[in-house]
């Protein structure tokens, strides 16, 4: 702090209590309109304090005993994006970890060929290659299978950058002592190199997961049958049932259920985020 | 690039790249290069035969009102949500930066919003604009203000703004938030001494010194509003009403996946290739370089 200004500061917490404001009511309203029956969403005014509907619509969005409400349950969406998060996110630590190693610690020929192949991932994000991705998957019979879910989304030029950034980081002494004590590549990579890169996992897990749980486009493509379906994906099914207004308490109950387990991550690991995020920048 | 003191064998180092290879290959480059392919194609129109036609499905395009449409929406769509993220990001990170109360509480709730899903994030404010169920709706239409992001174009393209914005404020947060606490205190302290106020101090002092931030936090953002964003209009908008919201992204997607026009498809897929290629070579190239206070 330079000088006090007391009404600089008055004002500064003004503006972030704008900001939380803006950040919590919608995600609040949702959870509101959750916990009543549809006719009191339909009548306006729109409720602003919860209703006493919260058992009756989260059991029932959860088991998927609604009626013609054209979505499979709640729990079989959240398992799904469960899977495809965890093995996206591992996924591509475990091979982004191996590829950097082999990167930075050995030399053989076509290395840099390598490196900019997995570089080049970069620049196509599925949105460019919709059609003949959705083709590949397709041949290989992928479609509706949590492989298709995860396989073409784990290759990660960032999560390679990341750990080879890392790497170079390590002293060279590292690798002399353990050679000295006999250790072929293989064994320093697990008994060296990966106890120090626990952080860097962390806090690349952390993004990863909420990149995982997050996917769109790829699963739309992907899963047409309903039971395989992620729930981030699922809410926008919900939306469109045939031109009627949607069921509101439903559809916002299903959301707050999709939102919860990425946001439970970040609040749990923020530090881990953080961290992992302005890593990025380098 | 590689360590001075490396490992030499013949298998192992190949059998590392391999998954990582393998994915890229398959389901990166080799769809990228069957796109290029397709873009050159036109199916007849019993999908029976195909026909090589050159270019001609791009120059078709350049006279397509609803890809020019497409193009001036993204132009409005991605600008908007770039300024607005970027701005109201800094300005929140300016002001964490100088409470001291509640300063980690602050930070933890601008922060979550990263969490959300952009489909979601499209669905929360959907409810919230919705003009039968939602709030915002209900208090605009009591200020007489007629407001219908189902039918107006115009109130549809702000709702996914806002709704697109909203989510990617915190991730500019977090880096504004980063890049003001590695500012030198001496320096701003320096400034207060020469007897600017905290107005000019951001002006002269910390602004040009957060523009590497601002410069990367741009590329980041554009990047997202042309793809990411793809969730959030086929969530609340699908591109409507009467293609108002309709981006490249979404443009490609329903051409070729429901509208099944594989050709035009394709090469819509190509020219957003080259935007991505486009920015990340600005992103490596400048970002790296580190755009510091030129006078």
């Amino acid at each position: 702090m330079i000088e006090r200004r007391r009404g600089l500061t008055v004002f500064s917490h003004a503006v972030l209590w704008c900001g939380l404001a803006v950040v919590v009511l919608p995600v609040y309203l949702a959870f509101v309109a959750s916990t009543h029956p549809l006719d009191a969403v339909l009548t306006a005014p729109i409720p602003v304090l919860p209703g006493d509907m919260f058992w009756e619509n989260y059991t029932a969005v959860l088991t998927g005993d609604v009626a013609n409400f054209g979505s499979a349950p709640v729990v079989l969406m959240l398992a799904n994006s469960l899977v495809m998060a965890l093995g996206i996110a591992v996924g591509k630590i475990a091979i982004s970890v191996i590829s950097a190693y082999a990167i930075v610690y050995f030399k053989f020929p076509l290395r840099t060929l390598f490196f900019w192949l997995i570089f080049v991932t970069l620049m196509l994000p599925v949105e460019v290659r919709i059609i003949p991705t959705f083709e590949v998957a397709a041949n290989l019979a992928l479609l509706n299978t949590y492989q298709g879910l995860i396989l073409p989304l784990i290759a990660s030029a960032t999560a390679t950058f990341l750990f080879r950034q890392f790497f170079l980081t390590i002293p060279d002494q590292m690798l002399e002592a353990a050679r000295i004590d006999g250790a072929g590549p293989i064994r320093f990579f697990i008994d060296i190199v990966l106890p120090l890169s626990r952080t860097n996992i962390a806090a690349l897990f952390v993004i990863l997961f909420i990149y995982g749980w997050n996917q769109y486009l790829w699963p739309l493509l992907v899963t047409t049958d309903q039971d395989m379906g992620t729930i981030v994906v699922g809410i926008s099914n919900l939306i469109q049932v045939a031109e009627a207004e949607p069921r509101w308490p439903y559809v916002m109950a299903t959301t707050i259920l999709a939102l919860i387990p990425p946001v439970v991550v970040i609040v749990l690991m923020q530090r881990q985020f953080v961290r992992g995020l302005v890593e990025q920048e380098k | 690039m590689l360590k001075r003191v490396h490992f030499k064998h013949p298998v192992l180092p190949y059998l590392l790249v391999a998954p990582q290879l393998a994915v890229t290959l398959i389901f990166f480059i080799w769809p990228a290069a069957q796109a290029l392919w397709q873009s050159m194609l036109v199916q007849d129109a019993f999908g029976l035969g195909t026909q090589f036609v050159w270019f001609q499905n791009y120059l078709e395009l350049w006279g397509d009102p609803q890809y020019l449409n497409s193009i001036k929406v993204t132009a409005i769509f991605t600008i908007s949500v770039t300024a607005l993220g970027i701005g109201s990001g800094l300005f929140l990170a300016t002001m964490a930066d100088r409470v001291i109360r509640f300063a980690s509480g602050y930070r933890t709730l601008l922060i979550t919003p990263y969490a959300v899903a952009p489909a979601v994030a499209g669905v929360l404010w959907l409810f919230l604009f919705n003009p039968t169920v939602g709030i915002l709706a209900y208090l605009m239409q009591g200020m007489g203000i007629a407001w219908n992001p189902l039918v107006n174009g115009e109130d549809a393209m702000i709702m996914v703004i806002i709704a697109a914005a909203w989510k990617q404020v915190s991730y500019n947060f977090v880096f504004f938030l980063a890049g003001l606490q590695s500012i030198p205190r001496s320096l701003i302290e320096a400034a207060a001494i020469d007897g600017a106020g905290p107005f000019r101090r951001f002006w002269t002092v910390i602004f040009p010194l957060l523009s590497p931030t601002t410069f990367f936090l741009m590329v980041v953002n554009l990047v997202y509003a042309f793809f990411e964003t793809f969730a959030t209009i086929h969530a609340t908008t699908s591109g409507g009403p009467s293609n108002a919201t309709n981006i490249m992204v979404y443009k490609v997607y329903k051409d070729g996946f429901v509208g099944l026009d594989l050709g035009s498809s394709a090469a819509q897929s190509v020219v957003l290739m080259f935007i991505v290629i486009a920015l990340t070579v600005v992103q490596f190239r400048y970002v790296e370089r580190r755009v510091e206070y030129g006078t």
